[in-house]
C-alpha cells in the first residue's frame, strides 16, 4: 500500500511539473513575456528593468526554474488590477467557489442517487422513462442557458430569490460562508442548482447502469433466495456494490464543478474564483490568469492523487495491478 | 457485420437481402424521435443556409437598422414601416429573428468546421498509433490523457485566454479539445479490427501498407467515429456558444448565439427577455435535435445490440 501510495505521488508531483512548463511555455514563451507580465502602461525604462527583474535575458531552461522555484514558494506575481499578491488574491475566492462546487456536488449525489436508483430499478415504469428523459435534456441543456432562464423566472417574473452575489455571509472555522444564513441561502440556491444539473444527469445515469447490472448478478438473486427484504438488498447488497464507481466518479468530477463553475459564476455575478478568471482576462491581468492556472492544475492533480489512493483501498486489484494505475 | 450474416439461416437471409444502406436507415427510422429530431436538424440547417433570402432583414447591414425600433417586444410594429417584429428587437433595433437565422450560420459553421477538422487529426494520429504502436502509440494516448483529464471548458478557455478572440483561435481550441475523443475511439477500433481475419488476408495479399490501411481499416473503424462525431457536433455548439457568452469566443463582428445571449443578457433583469431567451431557444433546438439523431445512431450503429 505504501509503495502504491508512494508510486501515485511521484506521478502526481510529474504531472504538476508538466502542467507547470505548459503553462510556462503558454504564458512566458509565446509573445513577449513583457507585455503579458507588466503593466502595458510601463514606460521603457520599466520594462528594461522590470526585464532584468524578471531574468528574461537568461536562456530558456534557467528560467523555467526560475519559474517554477518562485511558484513553489506561492510567488505567482502581482495582480496588476488589485495590486497585491495574485495567489493571495485566488486564495480570498477560493472559499466561495468551494461552497458552491461541494453545495452542487452534494445536491447531485443526494438527489442522482435515490432517481438514478428508481430508474434502475422500473426502468420501463412511466417514472424511470421520465427520470432518463429528464437526465437527457439535463445533458443537452447548455449550462448558462439554464441559469438564464432561472434568473428570468425565479428572479424577474417571480421575484423569489436575487439573481446575483453570495448575500450575507458568517465565518465557519474562519471561512466565510452563505449557506447558514437565510440570505445566503437564498443567493446560493440558483447558482448551485445550475452548477448540480449537469451532474446531477449524470450520477442518474451510472447509477441507474449500476443497478440494473446488479440486479442481474447471482449475489441480489441469493439474498432474495434467503428472503431478505427488498429494501435490504437494494439498500445494503446492490448499493454497497454500485457505490464504488460512483465514489470515483464523484471525486474526479469534483474538478470539474470547480471548472464548470466558471461559467455559473459569471452568470450569477458570484464572486469566487471562476469569475476572477473572467474578469482577469478581459482586464489581462495575467498573473492572476497563470495564478488561477496553476492552483486549479494543483486542484486537479490532488483530488486525481486522494481519488485513486482511495479507490486502491476499495479495490485492492487497482494496488495488485501495479503500473495499470497511471494518472 | 460480417459476423452477423453468419449467424443467420442461409435461406432467410437470401429472402431478406437488403443493401447496408437500407438497412441503416430502416433501423434509424424505428424511432419517431430520432426522426423528429433529424427532421427538426435538416429544417434548422435549412433556414440557416437560406439565411440572407429569408430573413426579414440583415441583421448586420447598419443603414437597415432603425434605432427608433430598439428594445420592441415580439410582434410590435416597427414605427417607420408597421411591419411586426415577430421576436422583438434587440437594443439596436435590429430584428431578433434575422439575427438568430444569422447566428445560426455561424455558431452551425463553427461547430461543423471544427469538428471536421479534429476528425480528421484524431483519425490519422489514432489509426498511426493502432497502425504503428510503440512509442507512437505511447506519446499519442499519453498526450490524450492528460488533456482528457482536464475539463474541455476550462482547456479551452486558456487557449483563448492566450490567443484572443477569432473565428480561427475559437476552432484552435474546440479541436485541441475534441482531438482526444477521436483519437482513442479509432486506435481501440482499430486495434480490434486488425486482428481480424480479413486484415490477416490483406496483409497475406502482400498488398501496399497504404491500401490496407485506407481500403480496409479505415472503413470498418468509422461507424463508432460517425457516433461520435455528431455528438461532438453538439459539444462543440455548445461550447462555442459558452465562450462567446463569456466575451472569450468569436468577436462582436461575428454574432454566433452565444453572443446574442451575452448581448440580451444584460436587458434580462429589466424583464425584456426575448433579447437572450429566443437565440437561446434556438441554440437549445440545435442541440436536442443533434442528441436525438446522435442517440439514434449509436444504437443503429452499435452491433451488439445488432437484432
Amino acid at each position: 500500500m505504501l509503495a502504491f501510495t508512494l508510486r501515485r505521488f511521484g506521478q502526481s508531483l510529474l504531472v504538476l511539473v508538466l502542467m507547470s512548463l505548459l503553462v510556462f511555455l503558454g504564458v512566458y514563451a509565446i509573445g513577449n513575456p513583457i507585455d503579458l507580465l507588466v503593466n502595458p502602461q510601463a514606460d521603457d525604462f520599466e520594462r528594461a528593468r522590470a526585464t532584468a527583474a524578471l531574468g528574461l535575458d537568461q536562456p530558456l531552461a534557467k528560467q523555467y526554474l526560475t519559474f517554477l522555484t518562485h511558484a513553489a514558494s506561492g510567488d505567482l506575481g502581482r495582480s496588476f488590477v488589485y495590486n497585491i499578491p495574485a495567489i493571495d488574491l485566488i486564495l480570498q475566492r477560493l472559499p466561495a467557489t468551494m461552497e458552491l462546487a461541494l453545495v452542487a456536488t452534494f445536491l447531485a449525489v443526494a438527489l442522482g442517487i435515490p432517481l438514478g436508483l428508481v430508474a434502475g430499478l422500473k426502468p420501463h415504469s412511466f417514472i424511470g422513462r421520465g427520470i432518463m428523459a429528464g437526465s437527457i435534456l439535463g445533458f443537452s441543456l447548455p449550462t448558462f442557458w439554464v441559469g438564464l432562464v432561472l434568473i428570468m423566472v425565479f428572479s424577474v417574473q417571480l421575484g423569489w430569490l436575487p439573481p446575483n452575489g453570495r448575500g450575507e455571509t458568517t465565518l465557519l472555522f474562519g471561512v466565510p460562508v452563505s449557506f447558514l444564513t437565510r440570505d445566503g441561502l437564498a443567493h446560493l440556491a440558483m447558482p448551485a442548482v445550475n452548477l448540480a444539473l449537469f451532474k446531477l444527469s449524470l450520477m442518474i445515469r451510472l447509477t441507474r447502469a449500476g443497478t440494473r447490472e446488479a440486479m442481474l448478478q447471482d449475489y441480489v438473486k441469493f439474498a432474495r433466495a434467503k428472503g431478505l427484504s427488498s429494501r435490504r438488498v437494494i439498500g445494503v447488497h446492490v448499493l454497497k456494490n454500485i457505490l464504488v464507481p460512483i465514489v470515483t466518479v464523484i471525486g474526479l468530477e469534483l474538478g470539474s464543478v470547480i471548472a464548470f463553475a466558471i461559467v455559473t459564476e459569471s452568470i450569477f455575478a458570484w464572486p469566487g474564483t471562476g469569475k476572477l478568471l473572467i474578469d482577469s482576462i478581459n482586464q489581462l491581468d495575467r498573473p492572476v490568469i497563470v495564478a488561477y492556472l496553476m492552483v486549479i492544475v494543483a486542484i486537479f492533480v490532488a483530488i486525481n492523487f486522494v481519488v485513486d489512493v482511495l479507490y486502491s483501498l476499495l479495490d485492492p486489484r487497482v494496488r495488485l495491478g501495479g503500473a495499470a494505475a497511471h494518472a | 457485420m460480417s459476423s452477423l450474416a453468419e449467424g443467420e439461416e442461409p435461406v432467410v437471409a437470401a429472402e431478406k437481402v437488403e443493401s447496408p444502406w437500407r438497412r441503416f436507415t430502416a433501423d434509424f427510422a424505428e424511432s419517431r424521435l430520432a426522426l423528429a429530431g433529424l427532421g427538426l436538424l435538416l429544417a434548422i440547417l435549412v433556414v440557416a443556409v437560406l439565411a440572407p433570402v429569408i430573413s426579414p432583414q440583415n441583421p448586420y447591414d447598419l443603414a437597415q437598422l432603425d434605432v427608433m425600433d430598439s428594445k420592441l417586444a415580439p410582434g410590435e410594429p416597427s414605427s417607420s414601416t408597421g411591419r411586426p417584429y415577430l421576436l422583438g428587437t434587440d437594443d439596436q433595433g435590429r430584428d431578433m429573428l434575422s439575427g438568430i437565422l444569422y447566428g445560426l450560420r455561424i455558431s452551425l459553421s463553427v461547430g461543423i468546421a471544427s469538428t471536421v477538422l479534429a476528425l480528421a487529426i484524431g483519425l490519422v494520429l489514432g489509426l498511426a498509433a493502432a497502425y504503428f504502436g510503440g512509442w507512437l502509440d505511447t506519446v499519442v494516448m499519453r498526450l490524450a490523457d492528460i488533456q482528457l483529464s482536464f475539463p474541455a471548458i476550462l482547456i479551452a478557455l486558456i487557449l483563448l485566454a492566450v490567443l484572443g478572440q477569432g473565428v480561427d483561435k475559437i476552432i484552435v481550441a474546440l479541436v485541441t479539445v475534441q482531438w482526444a475523443y477521436y483519437a482513442r475511439t479509432v486506435r481501440s477500433a482499430a486495434l480490434v479490427e486488425r486482428q481480424k481475419e480479413y486484415m490477416e488476408a490483406a496483409r497475406g495479399l502482400a498488398l501496399p501498407r497504404a491500401r490496407i490501411v485506407l481500403r480496409h481499416l479505415l472503413p470498418n473503424c468509422l461507424p463508432p467515429l460517425i457516433v461520435v462525431a455528431t455528438v461532438q457536433v453538439a459539444h462543440a455548439i455548445a461550447l462555442e456558444a459558452t465562450l462567446s457568452f463569456l466575451g472569450l469566443g468569436l468577436p462582436i463582428t461575428e454574432p454566433s448565439l452565444g453572443l446574442l445571449i451575452a448581448n440580451g443578457f444584460q436587458y434580462l433583469l429589466s424583464g425584456k427577455y426575448w433579447i437572450s431567451f429566443y437565440p437561446g431557444l434556438a441554440l437549445l433546438l440545435t442541440i436536442v435535435a443533434i442528441n436525438l439523431v446522435a442517440d439514434q445512431l449509436r444504437d443503429v450503429l452499435n452491433p451488439r445490440l445488432r437484432r
